[in-house]
């Protein structure tokens, strides 16, 4: 399948990367070629077949219900690049 | 040669057995990788240097050594692939957009090691959140290969992405260092630096506190510069974590103690699709060696078939970005690492992103956000998972006649850091041999088994059961004695 730009925005719009004309057209090239080379799985029959997620055929294991960790509002708030003590600051986003 | 040569050119059971029987201390064996890791900067192996930490945990090491109480990896100095967070050490994953990122926390493999006496001499260089088999991919620039072609100083990829890995420790920097495999980034580095790289089974190691790439393929290793090595350090990375409720609850064997077993009565897989047209002649001749090799030694060579193994890098190149995309989300420039303003909370984060992914990631983002998307789901996303399942099958079924799979580890030597590589597809099939394991979740080694006509090591890859690793290692061993590979790099202990 042959992406155009058009679409190349709107993906990378759903992906929250500022993309420039220019790059869009780029792109647009670049992702299509590697689409086109990924649909030679349609050449493999999968009728039937369940899809794997995960190879790991364990159960999720339960835990007990309990707080483990907590109160380390500091440390989680160290690497901020930008920070008012005990927040993540971010641009406003209601008026 | 002076002392401080010598230390840097022990194997790390060399370097352990000289420490309890107190031929040198750790200090001495700190500050000669120290100074190697100082030597080799041309290199670019390490993104961060950390000494002085180094000598305060070999000044421990020593006392615990004079005390009695060596543990397993006392006073071994390691580099660590800047994939896995440290506790108070920047940690970048090869990204600008975690600059300035230093960890509250301790990865849980990192961790094993410390506790097993471990010193960290630095966080080393790998292609951007792993993604690209070149190290060229970095924002902190490229890694050197320690190994040159004959007659030939131009500068070659060490490989990805664990590159800063596979430099570090061929260039002998450091003993060992760990490295994290999604679709051949052990195996490939360790066969173009020579040396010996492990990507255990999916669920040995946890990966809690390493950087994600994609969760259902990522995991960690050991690269040394023996099977004997690897085997150790595997043993103490490995165990279950219940922070990761993918690592699997089994018993860590005492790899090293089975070693040297042998392979006499092994029945060893040779997968006829490994054989791809335009493969150089010097890989399929040292892939018959590697055959030989294991028949001489009483191994049984049984040819089996992969009838998908073909169809594992398309499906790879869905998954691995589709688990991309959904990972990297949290690189939003509100909790950590870098922050581009934006007039909206929206821009601030189209801007971020932007400005700190680099093109391949930016590319394998995209690609994995368009496979995930409304329509397209059912025709990428479900249709590789099920070839996936293919795949893992056909494994099972090879694995129901044979002990162990033999197969080349790269298709080609060590490539120049100036060759043109504007084919992201090119670049790909770097991982045509080894990617099939990490998407079936199994155990694969790269173990050097010669040079090639220019003087390049290349690698031969064995692939084991699930939770298998004792037998992948044995096999490992006996390929690495009948090739008694034994070269070199150009640069090697800081010395060119």
């Amino acid at each position: 399948m042959a992406i155009d730009s058009q679409t190349v925005a709107h993906i990378a719009r759903l992906a929250r990367i500022k993309v420039t004309d220019e790059e869009k057209a780029a792109l647009a090239g670049e992702l299509s070629t590697i689409l086109q080379w990924i649909e030679q799985l349609d050449e493999v029959d999968t009728a039937g077949v369940e899809p794997v997620a995960s190879v790991v055929d364990a159960v999720l294991p339960w835990r007990a219900d309990v707080v483990s960790d907590g109160g380390q509002a500091e440390k989680v708030l160290a690497n901020a690049p930008d920070g008012v003590p005990g927040f993540f600051a971010v641009p406003k986003v209601v008026e | 040669m002076t002392m401080a040569a010598n230390l840097t050119d022990l194997t790390l059971a060399e370097a352990r057995d000289g420490l309890v029987a107190r031929r040198f201390s750790a200090i001495e064996l700190t500050d000669a990788h120290v100074a190697a890791v100082e030597a080799g900067r041309p290199l670019n192996a390490f993104i961060t240097e950390t000494p002085d930490a180094a000598r305060a945990a070999a000044a421990e090491s020593d006392r615990r050594i004079a005390a009695g109480e060596a543990r397993p990896l006392e006073g071994l100095p390691l580099a660590i692939k800047d994939l896995f967070c440290t506790a108070g050490v920047p940690t970048t994953a090869g990204s600008h957009i975690l600059d300035g990122f230093k960890p509250p926390y301790e990865s849980t493999v990192t961790a094993n090691l410390w506790q097993a006496g471990a010193v960290m001499l630095g966080k080393v260089n790998l292609d951007e959140f792993a993604m690209g088999s070149s190290n060229m991919t970095s924002y902190h620039g490229p890694v050197e290969n320690p190994w040159r072609r004959r007659g030939d100083n131009r500068p070659l990829t060490p490989g990805g992405s664990s590159g800063g890995s596979a430099a570090a420790v061929a260039a002998r920097m450091a003993l060992g260092a760990t490295g994290t495999d999604t679709g051949g980034s052990i195996r490939q580095p360790a066969a173009f630096c020579g040396i010996v790289g492990i990507k255990p089974t999916y669920g040995r190691c946890s990966r809690w506190g390493i950087v994600a790439f994609a969760s259902s393929l990522d995991q960690a290793g050991p690269m040394a510069r023996t099977v004997r090595d690897a085997a150790i350090l595997l043993r103490e990375m490995a165990g279950h974590d219940p922070k990761d409720s993918t690592s699997v609850a089994l018993p860590v064997p005492d790899f090293e103690k089975t070693l040297d077993q042998g392979v006499k009565g092994l029945r060893i897989g040779i997968p006829k699709e490994y054989r791809i047209a335009g493969t150089p002649p010097e890989i399929e001749a040292l892939w018959q060696q590697g055959i030989a090799w294991l028949k001489d030694a009483g191994a049984e060579p049984v040819e089996v078939s992969l009838p998908h193994a073909r169809f594992a890098l398309p499906t790879y190149y869905i998954i691995a970005p589709a688990e991309a995309s959904s990972n990297l989300a949290r690189y939003d420039g509100v909790r950590f690492g870098l922050r581009v303003p934006g007039q909206t909370l929206d821009e601030m984060y189209e801007n971020t992103r932007a400005a700190g992914f680099g093109a391949e990631v930016r590319r394998r983002v995209l690609i994995g956000t368009y496979v995930l998307s409304a329509g397209y789901y059912d025709a990428y996303y479900l249709k590789a998972q099920r070839v996936r399942a293919r795949i893992v099958e056909d494994f099972r079924n090879a694995f129901e006649k044979v002990d162990a799979i033999l197969t080349p580890a790269t298709p080609s030597a060590a490539f120049g850091l100036d060759d043109k590589q504007d084919d992201p597809i090119a670049m790909y099939l770097n991982d045509v041999f080894t990617v099939t394991a990490n998407l079936a979740g199994l155990p694969g080694l790269s173990v050097p088994g010669g040079l090639s006509a220019e003087g390049l090591p290349l690698g031969l890859q064995v692939l084991g059961r699930a939770f298998d690793e004792e037998t992948v290692l044995r096999v490992g061993r006996q390929i690495e004695k009948a090739a008694g590979f034994t070269a070199k790099p150009a640069m090697a202990g800081g010395a060119a």
